[in-house]
C-alpha cells in the first residue's frame, strides 16, 4: 500500500515526527523548569553573556504601561533598533525600525510607523497578545543587527539566521533561513522563508526548499545557494554546543545571526525547536539522534563541536 | 520499569476495568446496550364474576407472592365501590373485596404486571413461605374416610406398589404419577380412576398427605399473550430434602417452566366468596412491550446495589445536564485523535469541541451559517477595533458586548421573519466566540489570510466530526447507560499520548523527504 511504503521511506530516511519529538526529545530531555531559560529573552540574554557568548546589544526594556509616556526619549538616541516581546515565539511581535525619516519610522519591509503606531505595537505586547499563553509581557528594544554582507545575495528586507538544532550538547544539525520578500522579512519557513540545509562538516549549502519544494535560487534575489559558505563555522558550531551547557536542555533550536561589526551573536534559544530543517537537509534528525545516544563520555563544548564535525557529519 | 511499559499497564487496566463492569451490568443488571431494546410486559387480570344476593359479601383472592425469574412491576385493583383490603395469612397474602349490599351482575379485576427476567432472584421473605411447611401434621386416618372399603384396599394396594418402587418423597411422587398415568394401569389404579367423587388431582393429593409427605398446591399462568378467559394451571410441590420439588400431573416431576407465573402456592382456595352467587375467576394475559431505558430510569431497578450508585438516581434535570456532559469526553477523543494522528491544526485546543456542543442546540446546519455571520461581523468589527487603539483585555470585552449585540440583532430581525431556528443562536459561547475572532484576527494581521483559513477550516472540520459522533444516540445512551465507558476512553487517550510515529498530515509534509 502507499501510505506503508511512504512511511517506511521516512523511517529509513530517518525523518522524526511531531510526536517523536514531544514525547522522546522534548519531553525526555527539555526538563520544564528550565524552559524561562529561553523563552524570557532577557534571562537568555543574562545567562548566554555569563557563557561568553555575543548577543545582541539590549537598548532599553518597557515592563509598565506608564513607562511609554517616555517612549520618545527612549528612542531618541537610536536611529535604528529592534522592538521584541520578551515572551514571544516563532518571531512573533518584532518589529525591525533601520531606519527615520523624518517623524516616521521605517520598517525593514518598507512600510512605515509613526510612534503611536510603536506606541499601540509595545501595549499590545504587554498585554500579552504576542506571549505563550497570552500572559503579560515586557517589550525590549535592542540594537538591529547589522548583517554581515557574505549574506546579502541571500536574504531579502530581513536578517538571515543559522538555526542549530543541539541535542545533548551536539549541534546535530543546520539550517539557514534565509527571507524573502513572500516571508515579509521573516525568517520562518512556514511564512515563506527559504531553509538552506548546511553540511555539519564544513557550513556549505547542501539543500535548499521553499514551502516543502526544492528551489535553487533565491526567489527575490535570484542568487544560487550552492556558493553559500557560512563563515567561522566551526566557532556557530561552539557557540550551540555552549548553549546545551549554560541552558541544561538536551534538544534544542539556537538561532545565530551574523553582524558585520561583531560576529556571530546568539539571537534567541527555542526549546520546541521545528522539525522543517530535516526537509531543508533532506535528512532525519533519528539516525544522528542515535548516533548522539551511543556517546557515553563526557566531552567539553569543543570536544563535542569537534564530533560534529569528524563523525556526525557522515552519520 | 519504564515510562512506556507503565502507560500500557495502565491503559490496559483502565480499560479491562471499565470493559468488566459494562459486561456486568449489560448480563446481570440487564441494562441494554442499545437505546432501543425493549421487554415484554404481561399483564395479567384476575377478573372475578359475581351476581349480587343483597347480601354482605366478602370475597377473597390468594395473591402471588416475588418469585425467581419473574419479577412483579405492579400491581392494582380495580374494583370500584368495594371495600379492598390485603390481608396476611400463614400462606401469603390474600385480596379482600368486601361490601354491605350488592345486587345484580357484578366484576371486580385485579390487575398484576410482570416481567420475565432470567437473572431476577430476590431472597425469600421468611414469613410468607415459612409457615407452609409446618402446617400438614394431616389425620391420615380421616383422608379416605369418605371411601368405601374397595377403594381403600386399592389405594393400600397402589400404596404398597409405589412404595416398593421408591425411596424417598420425591421418587414416590413420581412413581405414583407413573402409576396412575400407565397406558395399561393395574386393576385398582383403574378402580381409582373411575371414582365418581375423587379426579386425579385430590387423589394423588391425598395418597401423599397419606404418606406424611409435605405437599402443596401450585397454581400458576403460562405468560403467553392474548389469553382470555383462563383458570390457572395446576401443579403440586413436593418438600424434599433439597426443598420443594414441582410435580406435573401428567408428567411427574418436572423443572419449572421458564415462562410460568406462579400465582398460589399452598393448600388453601384460591379463591372464596361468601354471600354471593354464582362466582366464577378468570384470568387474561396482555404482552406488552416497554423501552428497557424508561424502566431503568423508573428506579424499579433499587433492589441492586450497583445501580442505586449510577446516573440514573440522580434527579431528572441533573440526568439532562449529565446527558450533555457525558458527550464531551467523545468529543474530546475526536480532538485527540485529530490532532495527534492526523494532524489537523485547529484553533485552540478544546474550542471545536465547545462549538460542537453548541452546533447540538441549535442543529448542525443552522449552527455554521449563524457561526460564520457571528465570526464574519465580528471580525470586521475587531478590524475596526485595532484602529481604535485599545488595551488587549479592553479590547476582547468589546468583542464579547459586539458578539452579545449581534447575536440579539439576529435573534430579533430572524424572528420578526418569521425563522425562529436563529433564535437558538444563544446557545453560543460569547466569550469563545469572542476569543476566536480576536485570536483570527491576530492570525491574520500575523501570518496571513492562509493561515486563518487552514486553522478556522481545521477546527471546523473537528467541531463538524465531533458533532456527529457526539449526535450518535447510541454513543449519547452507551455514555449515559455506563458511564465506566470513560474509563475505556481514558485509556484510548492514554494510549494515544503515547504514540510516536508519523502524523498523517506529516507524510504529506515530509513528502519530499522520501522521494530523494
Amino acid at each position: 500500500m502507499m501510505l506503508f511504503d511512504r512511511i517506511k521511506m521516512l523511517r529509513a530516511k530517518g525523518v522524526i515526527g511531531m510526536n517523536f519529538r514531544n514525547i522522546e526529545l522534548i519531553g525526555r530531555y527539555n526538563d520544564r523548569s528550565k524552559y524561562p531559560l529561553v523563552d524570557n529573552k532577557l534571562i537568555t540574554k543574562r545567562i548566554a553573556k555569563e557563557a561568553g557568548i555575543a548577543v545582541t546589544e539590549l537598548y532599553g526594556k518597557i515592563e509598565w504601561q506608564s513607562q511609554l509616556a517616555r517612549l520618545h526619549e527612549m528612542l531618541a538616541p537610536y536611529d535604528s533598533f529592534v522592538i521584541k516581546p520578551v515572551h514571544g515565539s516563532g518571531g512573533k511581535g518584532i518589529v525591525v525600525i533601520t531606519h527615520r525619516e523624518d517623524d516616521l519610522f521605517i520598517r525593514a519591509n518598507g512600510t512605515s510607523m509613526t510612534l503611536t503606531d510603536i506606541h499601540t505595537h509595545i501595549t499590545n505586547i504587554l498585554s500579552g497578545l504576542y506571549s505563550l499563553g497570552g500572559r503579560y509581557d515586557i517589550a525590549i528594544i535592542e540594537k538591529m543587527v547589522e548583517f554581515d554582507p557574505v549574506f546579502q545575495n541571500y536574504s531579502y528586507e530581513g536578517v538571515p539566521d543559522v538555526r542549530l538544532i543541539v541535542y545533548k550538547g551536539y549541534p546535530m544539525m543546520a539550517m539557514m533561513r534565509c527571507p524573502t520578500h513572500e516571508s515579509n522579512g521573516k525568517a520562518n519557513l512556514h511564512q515563506g522563508a527559504v531553509g538552506v540545509g548546511i553540511d555539519i562538516a564544513t557550513g556549505k549549502a547542501i539543500n535548499a526548499v521553499q514551502h516543502n519544494h526544492p528551489v535553487t535560487v533565491h526567489p527575490n534575489t535570484k542568487h544560487d545557494f550552492s556558493g553559500l559558505q557560512i563563515p567561522h563555522w566551526e566557532e556557530i558550531l561552539k557557540i550551540g554546543a555552549k548553549c546545551y551547557d549554560m541552558t541544561g536542555l538536551g534538544y534544542l533550536g539556537a538561532d545565530i545571526v551574523f553582524d558585520r561589526n561583531v560576529g556571530p551573536l546568539l539571537l534567541e534559544l527555542n526549546a520546541r525547536p521545528g522539525l522543517a530543517i530535516q526537509i531543508a537537509n533532506n535528512k532525519g534528525e533519528y539516525h544522528r539522534v542515535k548516533r548522539i545516544d551511543q556517546e557515553k563520555q563526557e566531552r567539553n563544548a569543543e570536544e563535542r563541536a569537534a564530533f560534529c564535525i569528524n563523525v556526525l557529519s557522515k552519520v | 520499569m519504564s515510562s512506556r511499559f507503565q502507560v500500557m499497564v495502565i491503559a490496559f487496566m483502565l480499560a479491562a476495568i471499565g470493559l468488566f463492569i459494562v459486561w456486568y451490568k449489560a448480563a446481570f443488571l440487564n441494562i441494554p446496550l442499545t437505546p432501543h431494546e425493549k421487554k415484554d410486559y404481561f399483564t395479567i387480570s384476575a377478573e372475578v364474576s359475581f351476581t349480587g344476593d343483597n347480601a354482605p359479601a366478602e370475597i377473597t383472592m390468594a395473591l402471588p407472592a416475588p418469585q425467581e425469574g419473574v419479577k412483579i412491576i405492579s400491581q392494582e385493583s380495580e374494583s370500584g365501590d368495594f371495600g379492598f383490603t390485603i390481608s396476611q395469612t400463614e400462606e401469603g397474602e390474600r385480596a379482600v373485596w368486601s361490601k354491605r349490599n350488592i345486587e345484580g351482575k357484578q366484576k371486580i379485576f385485579y390487575k398484576i404486571t410482570v416481567s420475565p427476567e432470567a437473572f431476577y432472584s430476590y431472597s425469600p421473605d421468611s414469613g410468607v413461605n415459612a409457615g407452609l411447611s409446618q402446617n400438614y401434621n394431616v389425620d391420615t386416618g380421616t383422608i379416605f374416610a369418605l371411601w368405601d372399603e374397595v377403594e381403600r384396599a386399592a389405594v393400600s394396594s397402589l400404596i404398597d406398589t409405589v412404595r416398593v418402587h421408591s425411596s424417598g418423597p420425591l421418587t414416590f411422587a413420581a412413581q405414583l404419577i407413573d402409576q396412575l398415568n400407565k397406558e395399561a394401569p393395574s386393576d385398582s389404579v383403574k378402580l381409582l380412576l373411575n371414582m365418581k367423587n375423587e379426579d386425579k388431582i385430590s387423589l394423588i393429593m391425598k395418597i401423599l398427605m397419606h404418606e406424611k409427605i409435605n405437599v402443596r398446591k401450585v397454581r400458576g399462568i403460562y405468560l403467553k399473550d392474548r389469553q382470555k378467559g383462563r383458570t390457572l394451571t395446576e401443579m403440586f410441590e413436593v418438600q424434599t430434602d433439597e426443598g420443594w420439588k414441582l410435580f406435573d400431573y401428567e408428567k411427574g416431576h418436572v423443572y419449572k417452566p421458564k415462562d410460568l407465573f406462579v400465582w398460589q402456592r399452598g393448600n388453601d382456595a384460591l379463591f372464596t366468596a361468601k354471600g354471593v352467587s354464582k362466582p366464577r375467576l378468570r384470568f387474561s394475559i396482555i404482552q406488552t412491550q416497554v423501552p428497557v431505558i424508561s424502566t431503568i430510569q423508573q428506579n424499579i431497578y433499587g433492589s441492586s446495589e450497583f445501580l442505586n450508585f449510577s446516573l440514573f438516581t440522580l434527579p431528572a434535570s441533573q440526568q439532562n445536564a449529565f446527558k450533555q456532559i457525558l458527550l464531551i469526553p467523545m468529543g474530546v477523543l475526536i480532538v485527540v485523535i485529530l490532532r495527534i494522528l492526523v494532524g489537523i491544526r485547529t484553533m485552540g485546543t478544546f474550542m471545536p469541541v465547545l462549538f460542537s456542543l453548541a452546533f447540538i442546540q441549535t442543529s448542525l446546519l443552522n449552527g455554521l451559517v449563524m457561526f460564520f455571520v457571528i465570526v464574519f461581523s465580528g471580525l470586521f468589527i475587531r478590524f475596526y477595533l485595532s484602529r481604535l487603539r485599545l488595551l488587549l483585555v479592553a479590547r476582547i470585552s468589546a468583542v464579547i458586548i459586539v458578539v452579545i449585540a449581534i447575536m440579539s440583532l439576529m435573534s430579533i430581525i430572524s424572528y420578526k421573519l418569521g425563522i425562529t431556528q436563529v433564535l437558538s443562536v444563544t446557545f453560543f459561547p460569547m466569550i469563545i466566540l469572542s476569543w476566536t475572532i480576536e485570536r483570527m484576527s491576530i492570525l491574520w494581521e500575523e501570518e496571513g489570510g492562509r493561515e486563518v483559513f487552514v486553522q478556522g477550516s481545521g477546527s471546523l472540520i473537528v467541531a463538524v466530526l465531533a458533532y456527529f459522533v457526539m449526535m450518535n444516540e447510541y454513543a449519547a445512551y452507551l455514555f449515559f447507560s455506563f458511564p465506566e465507558l470513560l474509563l475505556v476512553i481514558l485509556a484510548v487517550i492514554i494510549l494515544i499520548g503515547r504514540y510516536t510515529g508519523y502524523r498523517v498530515s506529516e507524510l504529506l509534509r515530509f513528502a519530499p523527504l522520501g522521494r530523494s
